[in-house]
């Protein structure tokens, strides 16, 4: 038997290349540079630089795309405008992500544990803090999450998807077990986050399984032609369609796949919340379309019931749950949860707009989250002595932020605003252009729903607003809350105020690119 | 013998998978029904690559297994983290995370 060796396209691989290779030299550097501090630096930049010139190289490979895109590694990867937007997203969000990894505290402090396998309140975890060790692996793990997700989302076969699912998750199991502290929460989040993950992940494969053998294959573009034309396996097909949107849905953090959402989102370190909040849902976003796209178009009406479902559910349950919330982290979960259901009200009836309106949708989501929980990061608990303590994320700590730190407290606003869907904010033309898509397809019923759940969002953002700019600092609490103040995470915040300032008063650039974007190189839509 | 028995029982290993995830409540445990429902889906692929009569479906179940064991050495990985700090595993007594 003879094998041909497979022609392999390498350069519209490159970013992707670029991306693991940087993860693979981090795990070099981790392993010859010795002192932390160095290495923490030399890490830092590496990601910053790779994560950058990857960015700098899709955007080269948009502009010169032969065509509607390449078809690369036979069939298993599709590189179209569509794939190389996502890509250049999710690379916007790593690079600011890890320079809030880095972000630490006016007294040196990292968001990180020194040293992840002792148990905390151990003598040798204090042992591990004064000898100055430092988790620096963070680094290329989260490299190594970011380049799973870019192939998450240009993958065109089924079990190459669930491949590129375990390679950005794994990394990100293990980032959100390192919190320097609330070590218990931490841990408990991180298994959390693994169980429920893994068992999405498996439903997801068992769906691929169903689908190859009901089409054999699992090629994307394959599978929807036999989707089309294979009679009486239809039990098989669907079932299996069914568990494989369970799977994606389950990353995206919707209802009833959503519980891990809420634990891990608050027992992360909050740099990697702010990650795995944004670049996940990109991810998972940019999946569930390419496979409803080009695998499941056949599918639509039968497939439609379980998103409207779906939608409806996580918007009502999200709202309804963080209006009750007292603990920030959790509200700001429970907001994601709902923000998934404002995603698949633009995904109901898989109208060709939605490829352009997502992406901008999703970018302006991942940069205002990225900068409320950078804002996070800088508002601090402090001990009777004086000393500096974790973040403080009750709400009744943050009353009165206005006061203490009005840049900040605005920067926050602006976030909520936002999130809310304000005129004048990203937020609100990112939902503007998503409920339209909805429209187009006559899913005005779920967009109806939409509407009044985000007027009722609105409340809870507003009230965070109140607390910070109308509600005076307890009294006797004064010395309870300080603003730290950190260049990187300030920088991350003022970067992500300039962008969603931006994407909400002139969107038409973004949203004309973006609209370039909108085709997909394979499959029945667009 | 009907390689379609094969299948079915895949399904049902699966099935047996998923309910040791939802019902039990030591974290190994419901570490292994994660893993059941995963070599489920590895003996699916096979019986349908011989279904179909040709070796994709083989192919497959190789990169499953891989991921599979990655999957192990994280997971491992936490529950130990887990078990250290709390001398227990069970699912039921970390509760510091609600609402």
């Amino acid at each position: 038997m003879s094998f041909v060796t497979p022609e392999i396209a390498w350069a519209p691989l490159a970013p992707v290349i670029i991306v693991l290779g940087a993860a693979a030299i981090g795990i070099l550097i981790e392993s010859f540079v010795r002192t932390p501090a160095t290495r923490r630096i030399v890490l830092l930049t590496l990601s910053v630089v790779s994560l950058v010139a990857a960015a700098a190289v899709a955007a080269v490979q948009w502009a010169t795309l032969d065509g509607a895109g390449t078809i690369v590694l036979d069939g298993m990867m599709t590189v179209d405008r569509q794939a190389l937007a996502w890509q250049i997203v999710i690379l916007v969000f790593g690079a600011l992500g890890a320079l809030l990894f880095a972000a630490r505290t006016r007294a040196g402090e990292e968001a990180f544990t020194p040293l992840g396998s002792v148990a905390p309140g151990t003598a040798e975890e204090t042992l591990a803090r004064r000898k100055g060790f430092q988790v620096t692996e963070v680094f290329p793990l989260a490299l190594f999450a970011v380049g799973g997700m870019m192939l998450f989302t240009s993958v065109t076969d089924l079990i190459f998807l669930f491949v590129a699912l375990e390679v950005f998750s794994l990394p990100l199991y293990i980032l959100v077990a390192l919190a320097r502290r609330r070590r218990f929460l931490s841990h408990e989040g991180a298994l959390k986050y693994f169980l429920l993950g893994a068992f999405s992940s498996a439903l997801f494969l068992f769906g691929a399984a169903l689908l190859y053998g009901a089409t054999g294959d699992t090629n994307f573009v394959r599978v929807s032609e036999g989707i089309a034309t294979v009679t009486g396996l239809d039990p098989l097909i669907l079932s299996g369609a069914v568990l494989v949107m369970s799977g994606l849905l389950f990353k995206l953090g919707a209802v009833p796949f959503h519980s891990w959402t809420p634990d891990a989102y608050q027992g992360a370190p909050t740099p990697v919340t702010a990650f795995m909040a944004a670049a996940t849902k990109a991810a998972a976003t940019a999946a569930l379309l390419r496979v409803s796209y080009e695998a499941l178009h056949g599918l639509a009406w039968e497939l439609s019931w379980l998103i409207w479902t779906v939608a409806i559910l996580s918007m009502l349950l999200g709202t309804v749950v963080a209006l009750v919330q007292t603990e920030l982290k959790r509200m700001l979960a429970y907001s994601s949860i709902a923000h998934a259901g404002f995603i698949l009200v633009a995904l109901a009836g898989f109208p060709a707009d939605a490829l352009s309106a997502l992406p901008f949708y999703l970018l302006s989501y991942g940069l205002a989250t990225l900068g409320a929980f950078a804002v996070i990061t800088q508002v601090r608990e402090r001990g009777e002595d004086g000393t500096v303590l974790g973040e403080a994320t009750r709400l009744g700590q943050w009353a009165g932020l206005g006061h203490r730190s009005p840049w900040l407290a605005g920067a926050m606003a602006l976030f909520l605003l936002s999130f809310a869907g304000i005129p004048l904010t990203a937020g609100f033309v990112g939902k503007f252009v998503a409920f339209s898509a909805a429209m187009s397809e006559g899913a005005w019923p779920l967009v109806l729903v939409a509407v009044i759940a985000s007027a009722a969002a609105a409340f809870f953002y507003v009230r965070l607003i109140v607390l910070m700019f109308l509600t005076d600092v307890p009294e006797g609490q004064e010395d309870a809350v300080e603003v730290d103040h950190s260049p990187l995470a300030r920088a991350v915040v003022a970067i992500t105020v300039i962008g969603v300032v931006l994407l909400g008063i002139v969107p038409g650039p973004v949203l004309s690119l973006f609209e370039n974007a909108g085709v997909l190189l394979l499959g029945a839509a667009g | 013998m009907d390689p379609i028995n094969f299948v079915i029982l895949a399904a049902i290993l699966f099935a047996i998978g998923a309910a040791a995830v939802l019902l039990r409540r030591n974290a190994i445990v419901a570490f292994m029904g994660v893993e059941l429902m995963l070599n489920a889906s590895n003996l699916a692929l096979v019986a349908f690559s011989r279904i179909h009569g040709e070796i994709d479906g083989q192919v497959m179940a190789f990169f499953v297994m891989v991921v599979a064991a990655a999957e192990v050495v994280v997971g491992l990985a936490i529950i130990i983290a887990v078990f250290r700090a709390r001398q227990t595993i069970s699912l039921d007594e970390p509760a510091e995370l609600k609402g």
